[in-house]
């Protein structure tokens, strides 16, 4: 029989607000352990949460950017478990009236466009941290553990979609999306390897072409979009096997192993958890009219998709926009700006999209950490416009900005990659090519037309590639007039 | 009268302000008051004699100056242990917080601080609040200074105890189902729960916190307007803290009741209520009357379900609440070889027999297949409770009933039987239900010369006209700030 | 004038309750005895019995009350209020270890 794959996501998006969800603690990220907390984050005896009023207007952009409704009324839960990361053993969150509601993120994967619908968007707080010491770092083999608080209480917005995903490429494609969203609202850093944005997948598999929905198994600890691709790609297969083989599949809780490529059980509880949500005690509900709505919608940033028409309507090809937009709002950005300043876009596209991706890959830094700016974009191009550089002495130049060697124009100097285009500075090196070569320069004075290219990168050769081509070429071509 | 410690807060006030006491005379007094008592009541957990000291040194150099720093200057005050207090031991009455030292002020202590109160200490409860009698506290239980074989009431009865036995002026309890009004009824004092969200419950250890209320013990009506008008304002650090406008209060107390409409609950006016507490109650109904007031009888016919609500709300929040007690960052810790197994250990060797049972009874209340029946079923019978209060007082300024079903009674004679105990607040649970103002007075002592308790019940916000009906109820039940025979002795009479 | 005394049942009707009192304690983590879960069990039939007597009011069309008080919107905003010191925060740990608190091993995943 053939299956087909049903896959929800849910997101985790840690809010990039200055202090945490319910207290005023800081909310960055690296801070020593336990720096970053107070008796209400710690749950002290005591201690009452008050909500970060930022926190609930960003979850509303969240909400808009991803077409949901907003609930004019709703209000926090207490989820109630015991762990120990978690200092009251209840997490403030959400249950059945949450802020958004109904949405939708439309998704290009496989060769075409998927609307993908959101169940809900809702805020909740994020726990504290536990690293299992001994035992290889595993927590069952685990001598102890221990407790930082600092993550406890920051804000945390989940997104959860319908069950609308069908392959590993789709959800993928489904996380960028979400990713490039909330970092153009410019609400979360969004990064998966700090974690300040987590995937988790539920996949169920059925009789392709079928309507009903099979045991569905959540699978947790996706560090990467490509951990999450291949996590759902496994997860598909091994639930494949195991129904081809006549096996039952578990409703259970699957981390997915990144170094070993697999997904294994982690929970034998014998309950399913019983959450018990009652409405959060210590809390009053959440009112946002439509005035307050609007108001926000007025303010949201241009969204991914508007941007990557926009970027499509300058000339560039998908690919390249593609690229553009998967680094998050970095390279868009000093595309944008070489591109305000005047720039040519497919240039600086292409530059963005090949030197600069390469280089920040093969060095594993981010654009930020380099020196690289709009301006040095646009300077450069400015250089190439001018026939000062080549397109090749360009790319070099490029790196040699990024390298930190400094601006274009220096970089151009100090590599001596400045073009030669002054004929009578070229004469000399041409005369000494033809005397090397005379066969050639007696079929270049002949009329041969075609020897001419041959002659010009003789002519780039000895001047290590400066000399410009077409100054060059147009010298030869006087000379085989005769 | 000999001992300072026998005055009013509204005399010490007036002492200390012409000079006629020092602050440390009055808290030496005072001090002096339990040691005396102490033995037999334990209305205290701590007692913090070098901080007090400091605290009433430091009001004296003050008052040298001619200056004082708020209402409370240089009074000796007692704060009910599940209030945290910055450096002083708080345990709620539990051993599961067994020596834990909290970091810093419930905002209620700091506002009676800042008041200029001298702090005595840390008054005992119930554990978590959670009882009628005080026989809950993990540290043994307090005793009536009016029959020492009786129970003071609870949950507050270390602050009620302490407050009649002059062990201190006035006292801060938590009323979540009548814990302050009751212990105030059965120990002859005067205990008022404000308004939910008049005071913070920032730093109040959470037992239910839909229904908690901090509110003042005191031995008059006056005095607890005093303490309400300090500690009551709005708090940023509680979100469900009232954000409206803080009248003053004492214009109220000269006002009377003339013209004013009182209702009595039909539904809190006969059966299990104590023959000697309703014949009081009636004399004092025909003493508004004669003062002005005008009577009637009014039913609340939602009154009966009130306490199952109660007791299914309660138990839901503060099983929740008290999650947070697990051995991992402060309290209690019996080892296990998982931190799962040492939780469940921890919870098990440091909660007590009661908190223990309604924890488990929210949890039920709460768990999957019974939430609809039990904690929503009672979520709405909290609504037919508050439209029944509201339909009320359409026709009458204030209601009024019994405190307590019945005097105090004796140690031991009700904790076998849960249920027993919890009838116990009947009269007291739907003020917490709306979250509406409730005051008991002292009006009478039964036939075992026990005082009697007077609950007068305000809509939401009605503290005015709560404390006019309550003074003229001071005036004319004759009460006068009658002593407990354990004190009399100190009182040179 | 007023008190009269009521006739009639209000506090004595009882309904029949079915609680798996095993499942409830270790929801709510706390180890007990064979023993002291059967008598807790039993306390608890009893109390709820009672408490059941919620279900007898009719309450189509009632919405629950969760806040006495009708508020809405109570926000802080996106300040930061400095810590406390972490020797104070681990100052009341029953164990810590290099600025973190320490527990036991774990059973369970998160």
């Amino acid at each position: 029989m053939e299956y087909e794959a049903v896959i929800g996501i849910e997101t985790h998006v840690e809010l990039a607000t200055d202090s945490k969800m319910f207290c005023g603690c800081p909310a960055h990220f690296g801070a020593d352990p336990n720096t970053n907390v107070c008796p209400v984050c710690l749950g002290l005896p005591g201690a009452l949460p008050v909500p970060n009023e930022k926190a609930i207007e960003w979850i509303v952009m969240i909400g808009l950017a991803l077409e949901c409704e907003i609930a004019h009324r709703s209000q926090f839960h207490r989820k109630n478990y015991f762990y120990a990361d978690q200092p009251k053993n209840y997490q403030i969150s959400q249950f059945d009236v949450p802020v958004c509601s109904a949405g939708m993120l439309e998704i290009e994967a496989d060769g075409r466009s998927t609307r993908v619908r959101i169940n809900r968007v809702h805020m909740e707080e994020d726990t504290g941290k536990m690293i299992h010491i001994g035992g290889g770092g595993r927590i069952k083999d685990a001598d102890h553990s221990l407790l930082d608080f600092n993550r406890s209480g920051i804000p945390l917005v989940e997104i959860v979609t319908e069950p609308d995903l069908a392959t590993p490429q789709q959800a993928r494609a489904y996380a960028q999306e979400v990713q490039a969203t909330v970092l153009a609202l410019g609400v979360s850093d969004a990064k998966l390897e700090e974690g300040s944005m987590r995937f988790d997948a539920n996949v169920s598999l059925r009789p392709k072409g079928t309507g009903r929905l099979g045991t569905k198994v959540e699978v947790k600890n996706m560090n990467s979009f490509r951990s999450l691709e291949r996590a759902l790609t496994y997860e598909i297969e091994r639930q494949t096997a195991a129904l081809e083989a006549g096996e039952q599949i578990y409703l259970e809780t699957r981390h997915w192993d990144e170094s070993a490529g697999v997904t294994g059980g982690m929970r034998s509880k014998e309950e399913s958890s019983d959450y018990r949500y009652f409405p959060e005690p210590d809390l009053v509900p959440i009112e946002i009219t439509d005035t307050r709505r609007d108001a926000i919608r007025q303010g949201l940033p241009e969204l991914p998709a508007a941007r990557r028409s926009r970027f499509a309507s300058l000339g560039l090809d998908p690919a390249s926009v593609a690229v553009l937009m998967s680094g998050g709002l970095e390279l868009a950005g000093i595309f944008e700006g070489a591109c305000e300043a005047g720039a040519d876009p497919k240039t600086i596209a292409n530059w963005v999209t090949g030197e600069v991706t390469a280089f920040l890959r093969r060095e594993s830094v981010q654009l930020g950490e380099t020196p690289l700016t709009a301006e040095h974009l646009f300077e450069l191009e400015r250089l190439c416009a001018a026939g000062d550089l080549s397109s090749t002495a360009a790319k070099q130049v490029l790196v040699g900005v990024l390298a930190g060697e400094g601006s274009p124009a220096i970089v151009a100097r100090a590599r001596d990659l400045i073009q030669i285009s002054d004929a009578g500075a070229l004469a000399t090196q041409i005369d000494q090519v033809l005397a090397d070569h005379p066969e050639e320069y007696q079929r270049l004075r002949d009329g041969d037309a075609k020897i001419i290219g041959y002659l010009v990168g003789q002519v780039m050769q000895i001047t290590a590639g400066r000399a410009d081509p077409k100054v060059v070429s147009s010298i030869l071509a006087e000379k085989a007039r005769g | 009268m000999s001992s300072p410690a026998d005055l009013t807060l509204a005399e010490a006030a007036a002492a200390l302000r012409a000079g006629a006491l020092s602050a440390r005379e009055l808290l030496q007094a005072t001090l002096d008051r339990a040691l005396l008592t102490e033995a037999e009541l334990h209305a205290f957990l701590t007692i913090d004699h070098e901080r007090a000291r400091a605290a009433a040194d430091a009001a004296d150099e003050v008052l040298a100056r001619g200056e004082t720093t708020g209402p409370l200057h240089g009074i000796p005050v007692a704060v009910k242990d599940n209030m945290v207090t910055a450096g002083v031991e708080t345990t709620a009455g539990s051993q599961i917080l067994a020596g834990y030292i909290p970091p810093y002020d419930a905002t209620a202590v700091t506002a009676l601080k800042r008041a200029g109160a001298v702090i005595v200490g840390k008054t005992n409860l119930d554990e978590f609040a959670m009882g009628s009698s005080t026989e809950n506290s993990g540290y043994g239980p307090s005793a009536n200074p009016w029959d020492t074989g009786r129970v003071p009431g609870g949950s507050s009865g270390g602050s009620a105890a302490a407050v009649a036995a002059g062990s201190a002026m006035i006292a801060l309890g938590s009323d979540t189902g009548g814990s302050i009004r009751q212990p105030a009824a059965l120990c002859g004092v005067v205990g008022m729960k404000p308004t939910y969200g008049l005071v913070s419950r920032y730093g109040l250890i959470a037992f239910a916190s839909s229904l908690d209320q901090i509110g003042p013990i005191s031995r008059t009506v006056e005095d607890a307007v005093t303490t309400l008008e300090v500690i009551a304002g709005h708090d940023p650090l509680d979100a469900t803290s009232y954000r409206g406008e803080y009248p003053q209060y004492r214009s109220s107390l000269e006002r009377g009741v003339a013209g004013l409409r009182v209702g009595v609950v039909t539904e809190l006016a006969g059966e299990g209520i104590s023959p000697d507490v309703l014949s009081a109650c009636r004399s004092v109904v025909d003493s508004l009357a004669e003062a002005g007031a005008t009577i009637s009888e009014v039913s609340l016919p939602s009154m009966e379900y009130a306490l199952s609500a109660y007791y299914l709300i309660a138990p839901a929040e503060c099983s929740a609440n008290l999650a947070r007690f697990d051995g991992v960052r402060y309290g209690l810790r019996v080892e296990g070889a998982t931190v799962e197994e040492m939780t469940a250990r921890t919870r098990a060797a440091g909660f007590g027999p009661e908190v223990t049972r309604r924890i488990l009874l929210g949890t039920y209340a709460l768990s999957a297949g019974y939430y609809d029946a039990f904690y929503g079923q009672a979520q709405k019978v909290r609504t037919l409770v508050i439209q029944d209060f509201t339909k009320a007082y359409e026709g009458v300024d204030v209601l009024v009933s019994p405190t307590s079903p019945m005097t105090a009674f004796e140690l031991g004679s009700r904790t076998e039987d849960p249920l027993s105990m919890y009838l116990v607040d009947v009269c007291t649970i739907p003020s917490n239900l709306a979250g509406a103002p409730s005051i008991s007075v002292p009006v009478a002592l039964d036939v075992a010369s026990l005082p009697i308790g007077f609950q007068i019940m305000a809509p939401a916000l009605g503290e005015e006209v709560l404390f006019r009906v309550a003074a003229e109820v001071e005036r004319a039940s004759g009460w006068n700030d009658r002593r407990p025979p354990l004190v009399e002795a100190d009182h040179g009479v | 004038m007023a008190f009269r005394v009521r006739s009639g049942p209000i506090y004595n009707r009882r309904m029949a309750i079915d609680i798996d009192i095993a499942y409830v304690a270790r929801l709510a983590r706390i180890e007990l005895s064979e023993e002291e879960l059967e008598r807790i069990g039993r306390q608890l039939g009893g109390i709820l019995e009672h408490a059941a007597l919620v279900q007898e009011l009719p309450t189509d069309g009632i919405e629950p009350t969760s806040h006495p008080l009708p508020m809405v919107n109570s926000f802080r905003p996106d300040q930061v209020i400095p810590p406390i010191e972490r020797e104070t925060a681990l100052s009341q740990a029953p164990e810590s270890e290099e600025g973190y608190f320490r527990v036991p091993p774990t059973l369970e995943a998160e």
